[in-house]
């Protein structure tokens, strides 16, 4: 398409000097998206706008916190009582990471449904594994700054994992905390990377959102945009479509911040943090909680390596491995449409990251669902056995062995097929 | 829009199921009855003639133990205080102030922006009065327990005289129903008649431990009838935006195929 020409004298003035409109013309414009895309799509704008969100909010927040070990707790309550609609920002900053993770979490499902980290995708998959890196260090730090008890065991439980490193453990933990414990040092240094954090997810979205523009997006059906026909402009196709999922979204977000703004957070972090009284349970966040059953699962020593330090192993290779399943899966159809087999095993995986979640709120010891004779740790094992088994023995083996479906010849095609059908 | 419905629905059930896990594996205790609370609900406001109440019980009670730091006189205001009833129950305490300009510390009656006054100098000073245990700040005591003025409720009337038989109480602890581990260090603080109410609530341990619960479920959440409220009107408006949202939504691919 050729560059569009404009008529107002100050656009054309500017846009000689910087393209910023004729960029925004081409890639809202002329971007060319499928047709056919499901609500299922609106997840990754919804975490583009929370991600703002969160961002506007932190930053008033932070004009009025004070990171220091004997401040901090004081100065939050002093946004919740004392700031104009202090309670108002604290609570949509809570609640906001959860919201986060919640969008986040159902655009990664999304992408592994569909077969959206497949070949030509790999680099936009990447780079969304590393912004969901960087938000699970920025929520852990967000959620050490109140400095309540869960902030504070919290903090400890987690540094406390790089002590399982051999040799370099001990120092490393110690130089995390700039100290010999969790204290005034580590919550400053939290404060000052909880802040930085949130701009480099922004830089690593930029690059997330060129990747996407570079090999456009996936689409229910798999199949690429072969002809104008299969294709649409982004605006004001999809950003309407977006808007009206923001509006939706909304509703669900402002339901937790007016009405039930503690329900996703630990009624310990309401006590002040106090290093000489160790909570009974120390519970992560919910979106750590599948992480942090696997951690906790691998209570076994393999080869003499102890397992504090492969349960950790195990805990960070349940993201990694995300990052070579664009070779894990040998199918060559994208979609699980058309995948019969694989479609089932897509949504035990997610039952199974279900389980998961649950055994980590749960103490190993009491029993799965309250089944006698079913501990939550077995259950915890058997779930990450699977986790892995996932990604390492179905994707390859159900892809090579698997019938597909047959693929519609083009977009235009299936969404034809489809209106006839309805 | 149906399945963008249910995956919404789906998100929520999620997040209810995982959360309700990390609540339960909190404690092992029972689970404090579920009480009936004036704030509860959409349109639920607090009962300023029971916060009142409360806050008297507290006053004669519980402050000889427990502080309440995040509380100011100024903020009995949302409990229903005039400012010259404020006034006049600031002027009831003295708080210490200065250094003035000779350098010494010195006392005043206390005013409006003055904060409650701790019962103890510092927690030293609470432990030893204390037999060892420092009686905790009550400001957040609804939101810092599974079960929030449920369970402050069901500790306050959770005394037994006598603990089962086969217990092991220590010496110096008193029995309780819902305290974790059933040996709490406070003494049961409140019995029948304990406060002299004015406006003829009965005078009852249940009615005074109804009452303080919900005068600290206001000093831990005193936003929350703005909360809901302010609720309210952002979701209508939300409502009637996302339904024109979606309208034009329609209007825009009524012609694609799709």
């Amino acid at each position: 398409m050729s560059a569009p020409q404009w008529n107002n004298k100050v656009v054309k003035w500017v846009d000689d000097r910087l393209p910023v409109i004729s960029m925004l013309h081409h890639s809202a414009y002329e971007y060319p998206t499928p047709k056919n895309l499901s609500y299922m799509w609106n997840f990754g704008s919804l975490a583009g706008f929370v991600l703002v969100t969160m961002i506007l909010t932190g930053i008033f927040l932070v004009m009025n916190y004070t990171p220091h070990t004997d401040m901090a707790f004081e100065s939050v309550e002093r946004i919740m009582r004392d700031v104009n609609y202090g309670w108002l920002i604290r609570y949509i900053h809570m609640n906001g990471a959860s919201m986060f993770f919640i969008v986040v979490f159902i655009h990664i499902f999304r992408g592994l449904y569909y077969g959206s980290y497949k070949a030509p995708r790999e680099m936009l998959w990447w780079i969304g594994i590393l912004i969901l890196l960087a938000m699970m260090a920025t929520a852990f730090m967000g959620y050490v700054l109140p400095w309540g008890q869960m902030s504070f065991w919290g903090a400890t439980v987690i540094t406390n994992l790089f002590s399982a490193f051999p040799i370099i453990g001990d120092p490393l933990v110690t130089w995390l905390w700039g100290g010999f414990s969790v204290d005034n040092p580590t919550l400053n240094r939290f404060f000052s990377l909880h802040y930085l954090m949130p701009f480099v997810i922004l830089g690593l979205v930029v690059l997330h959102v060129w990747a996407l523009h570079t090999v456009r997006s996936n689409n229910p059906t798999g199949v690429e945009i072969k002809t104008p026909a299969d294709a649409i402009p982004f605006h004001p196709y999809y950003t309407i479509k977006d808007l009206y999922g923001m509006g939706v979204f909304l509703i669900f977000f402002s339901v937790f911040v007016f009405f039930a703004p503690d329900f996703l957070g630990h009624p310990d972090n309401y006590i002040p943090a106090n290093p000489l009284v160790t909570p009974p349970h120390i519970v992560p966040e919910w979106y750590f909680l599948p992480f942090y059953a696997i951690l906790r699962s691998i209570d076994f020593t393999i080869f003499g390596i102890p397992a504090k330090l492969l349960g950790v192993l195990a805990m960070f290779a349940s993201i990694v491995i995300l990052f070579v399943i664009p070779w894990l899966d040998t199918s060559k159809v994208r979609s699980s449409k058309f995948r019969p087999v694989y479609k089932w095993f897509f949504w035990l995986f997610v039952i199974d990251t279900f389980i998961l979640g649950y055994c980590g709120a749960k103490a190993p010891d009491d029993y799965f669902l309250g089944i006698p004779g079913l501990k939550v740790i077995v259950m915890g094992q058997l779930s990450t056995l699977y986790y892995f088994a996932h990604f390492l023995v179905v994707m390859p083996l159900v892809g090579k062995m698997e019938r597909t479906k047959p693929l519609p010849a083009s977009i235009s095609e299936s969404v034809l097929k489809e209106g006839a059908n309805a | 829009m149906r399945k963008f419905a249910l995956t919404a629905i789906a998100a929520a059930f999620a997040v209810t199921a995982f959360t309700g896990g990390a609540a339960k594996a909190a404690g092992d205790q029972p689970v404090p009855e579920a009480q009936d609370w004036s704030w509860q609900g959409l349109f639920g406001t607090y009962d300023r003639a029971q916060l009142q109440r409360g806050f008297q019980v507290y006053k004669n009670i519980c402050a000889g133990c427990h502080s309440l730091r995040f509380i100011a006189f100024r903020n009995l205001e949302g409990i229903g205080f005039n400012e010259d009833q404020i006034k006049a129950i600031a002027a009831e305490y003295d708080i210490e102030d200065g250094p003035n300009d000779d350098g010494d510390m010195f006392t005043r009656p206390g005013v409006g922006s003055d904060y409650f006054p701790s019962p103890f100098p510092n927690e030293k000073a609470a432990a030893a009065s204390n037999s060892g245990a420092i009686p905790p700040d009550l400001s957040l005591m609804t939101k810092a327990r599974v079960g929030g003025p449920d369970y402050v409720f069901g500790l306050l009337t959770g005394y037994e005289e006598e603990a089962p038989e086969g217990f092991d109480l220590a010496d110096g602890k008193y029995y309780n129903h819902y305290f974790p581990g059933h040996q709490i260090s406070m003494a049961p603080p409140l019995y029948d008649e304990a406060v002299e109410y004015t406006d003829g609530t009965p005078m009852t341990l249940e009615q005074h431990a109804r009452d303080i619960s919900a005068f600290l479920n206001w000093t831990a959440q005193p936003e929350l009838e703005a909360r809901k409220a302010l609720g309210m009107k952002v979701i209508l408006f939300l409502l009637v935006l996302t339904a024109m949202l979606y309208a034009v939504k329609r209007k825009i691919w009524r012609d694609v195929e799709h």
